[in-house]
């Protein structure tokens, strides 16, 4: 287990230095004088070109490329050219409000989704397993921006019940948790249900109700750890979608949040932050697959890590 | 028969239905079983003993259905109870063993857990004094250095020591009576022997009464005292295993018995039963077995024979031991014959 999780740390450095050329590459091969724009509108060229001096911008790619990356290794992401603050200040806060976005919307999904997806395979063909599936496939096909303008046309404007925007309160979490759990939820659910069903026909489901088990103790001990092993993969994998889901959703709901951070630091060639944010997101769920590689292992006793 | 008698099953119907089919698995199976004996349980694959076992623990999954029949066990009929009685006595005073040794342990528990479970829900027992009884049951069934195994899981065993491991859960709060659906058919050569050995064994030492089912007449042979012969969801005859292999009286129980390798006789001589069991979703209207049956005749394609007391304890279905046999007299006379 030990061995395990050192092996994957070590994993991590070929991954996170692909990321790191891969932003690193976007940023410079975009077109758009990062100077030019934070000299300002009327600046002179030479005012622009001592910028890029400054700014080492005339240095070989290579060169620029090796500092980048010393300082990432050295987490010394230095300052902002926009804003002229620290980059770790400025990603700060603002990435703690993303990851709790996407921490609430994950507990959200997998809490919704674990209790229809046991509900509809434990009641299989019945009305309400096939309104829940119909719920869920609804869920799923929606967009989630439009799914978060619904609910802010209906709750926030229409009924006045919840604030708009802005994140921070209970109030203002409740509707961006929603907009961007809700797809999860339905992820999980059929994942849930038709791994359970699955699971309910094997052998080992008979045994447990000849031992003279209650069939809630059959259901929650004996099936579900073992429909659990598929979800969490799919949860793991969903991940991903999530980070991207949230960039929208702090769109919708103005949630000063790191997508909303990263796009507008694109426009300004802002490239300290902009790579930073990158960097920070990607490591982010590179551990997060870590978590679920070791959830994994932990249901399924059959995987043996090292 | 003066012994007391543990199970008695009166015209069992376990049905699956959906929409548009009904397979009648189970269609009118009786038998009885003396308190501390074994019976045999015997049919081709697909002639209902499965369902039948699994009907008598009520684990019959939907869309299968016990719709008729009684399941008398020690006097109380087991198809009224209700389900909190029911789960009182699986694994408690009924249990049972399946043919998947290797599909039949959850996998994500360790072995200690799976046999604690039992113990606690019918005994009451804790961590500590299951592990003890564990540990016990694991040396009974003969696991090798026990204290260690209940710490694996499933996938750490093989075949036959899973096999041994269900067998402790299933003898774990002293069951009385036993039910065994093939448990060595998945299993090696050599291991089905010691199981099938384990097995006799520790129905002596524990006085359980056993239901053995299987398709080889060598395992009734070894381990029954009394035999069913299945075929089609039905008993074709039941006798006591002296009977049976002596003077078997169901055609189908002589082509069981002819299939079956002997020393005495030659392997070329060996009759496998031509042909194949019927399907359960259109079953012949008159004798399931008529199809296969060399002797059959108009009445027994037309007609349904009874399954009827030929002699004391021995229950024959079939129209040559009745008053309305019209085919061969010879073979009413000194009946099917078996070859050797
Ligand atoms: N779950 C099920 N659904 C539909 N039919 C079933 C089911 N289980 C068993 N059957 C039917 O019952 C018949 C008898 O099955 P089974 O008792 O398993 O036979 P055996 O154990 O003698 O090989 C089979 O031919 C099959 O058609
Ligand atoms: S009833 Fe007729 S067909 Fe059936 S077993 Fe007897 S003789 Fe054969
Ligand atoms: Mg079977």
């Amino acid at each position: 287990m030990f061995k395990f999780v050192v092996r994957r740390l070590f994993q991590l450095i070929p991954v996170l230095l692909g990321v790191s050329i891969l932003v690193f590459a976007m940023m410079h091969l975009t077109p758009g004088n990062p100077a030019k724009i934070l000299a300002g509108q009327g600046a002179s060229a030479e005012a622009v070109a001592n910028m890029e001096e400054e700014m080492g911008l005339n240095d070989p790619i290579i060169v620029q490329y090796g500092n980048f990356l010393y300082d990432a290794v050295t987490l010394n992401f230095g300052t902002s050219w926009k804003s002229g603050l620290e980059v770790s200040k400025e990603i700060g806060p603002k990435f703690v409000v993303t990851v709790e976005l996407a921490l609430y919307s994950t507990m959200l999904s997998l809490f919704i989704g674990l209790i229809a997806g046991i509900v509809s395979a434990v009641r299989k063909y019945t009305l309400l397993d096939v309104s829940i599936m119909i719920i869920a496939l609804f869920g799923l096909s929606m967009p989630n921006f439009w799914l978060g303008i619904m609910l802010m046309q209906w709750f926030s404007i229409q009924l006045g019940w919840l604030p708009a925007t802005g994140w921070g309160t209970p109030e203002q979490i409740i509707l961006p948790v929603i907009t961007l759990g809700t797809a999860g939820a339905a992820v999980v659910a059929r994942m849930t249900r038709s791994s359970m069903l699955d699971v309910i026909s094997q052998d080992y489901i008979r045994t447990a109700r000849a031992k003279g088990l209650k069939e809630g103790i059959v259901i929650y001990r004996h099936a579900l750890k073992n429909a659990l092993i598929p979800v969490v993969t799919v949860v793991g994998l969903q991940f991903g979608l999530l980070l991207s889901g949230a960039v929208l959703t702090e769109t919708v709901f103005a949630i000063n949040g790191i997508g909303g951070l990263i796009v507008d630091r694109i426009n300004a060639r802002d490239f300290p932050v902009v790579q930073a944010s990158v960097l920070v997101m990607a490591v982010v769920f590179v551990f997060v697959n870590l978590l679920v590689d070791l959830t994994y292992k932990f249901l399924n006793k059959r995987i043996d890590l090292d | 028969m003066s012994e007391e008698i543990i199970l008695d099953i009166k015209n069992l119907q376990t049905v699956f239905r959906d929409e548009d089919s009904e397979v009648r698995a189970v269609d009118g199976v009786s038998f009885s079983l003396p308190k501390g004996k074994t019976l045999g349980v015997v049919g081709e694959s697909g002639s209902g003993k499965s369902v039948t076992a699994l009907s008598i623990l009520r684990l019959i999954d939907h869309p299968g259905k016990v719709e008729g029949g009684e399941i008398n066990f020690k006097g109380k009929d087991l198809t009224k109870i209700s389900d909190k009685e029911m789960r009182s006595i699986r694994g408690n005073q009924i249990s049972m063993i399946f043919q998947e040794p290797m599909t039949s342990l959850n996998p994500v528990y360790t072995i200690g857990q799976q046999i604690r479970e039992t113990l606690k829900v019918h005994q009451g027992l804790g961590k500590q004094s299951g592990n003890e009884k564990s540990v016990e049951l694991l040396k009974l069934v003969g696991i090798p250095s026990p204290e260690d195994r209940i710490k694996q899981y499933p996938h750490e065993l093989s075949g036959g020591m899973r096999q041994r491991v269900m067998i402790a859960i299933a003898l774990a709060c002293n069951p009385e009576l036993l039910i065994a659906d093939e448990p060595t058919t998945a299993l090696d050569v050599t291991i089905q022997a010691q199981i099938l050995e384990l097995i006799n064994r520790l129905q002596d030492e524990m006085g359980m009464s056993v239901i053995m089912i299987t398709h080889d007449m060598g395992v009734v042979a070894e381990t029954c005292d009394y035999v069913a012969v299945m075929y089609g969801g039905k008993v074709v005859e039941y006798a006591d295993v002296k009977t049976l292999f002596k003077d078997p009286k169901h055609p189908y129980t002589v082509g069981l018995l002819n299939s079956i390798p002997r020393h005495d006789i030659d392997v070329d001589e060996l009759e496998p039963i031509r042909g194949s069991v019927p399907s359960p979703k259109d079953m012949p209207k008159g004798c399931r077995f008529a199809s296969r049956c060399p002797f059959a005749t108009d009445l027994c394609v037309e007609e349904l024979p009874s399954l009827d007391e030929i002699e004391d304890g021995n229950e024959v279905r079939c129209w040559i031991y009745s008053d309305r046999w019209d085919g061969d007299p010879e073979v009413k006379e000194h009946g099917p014959k078996r070859t050797s």
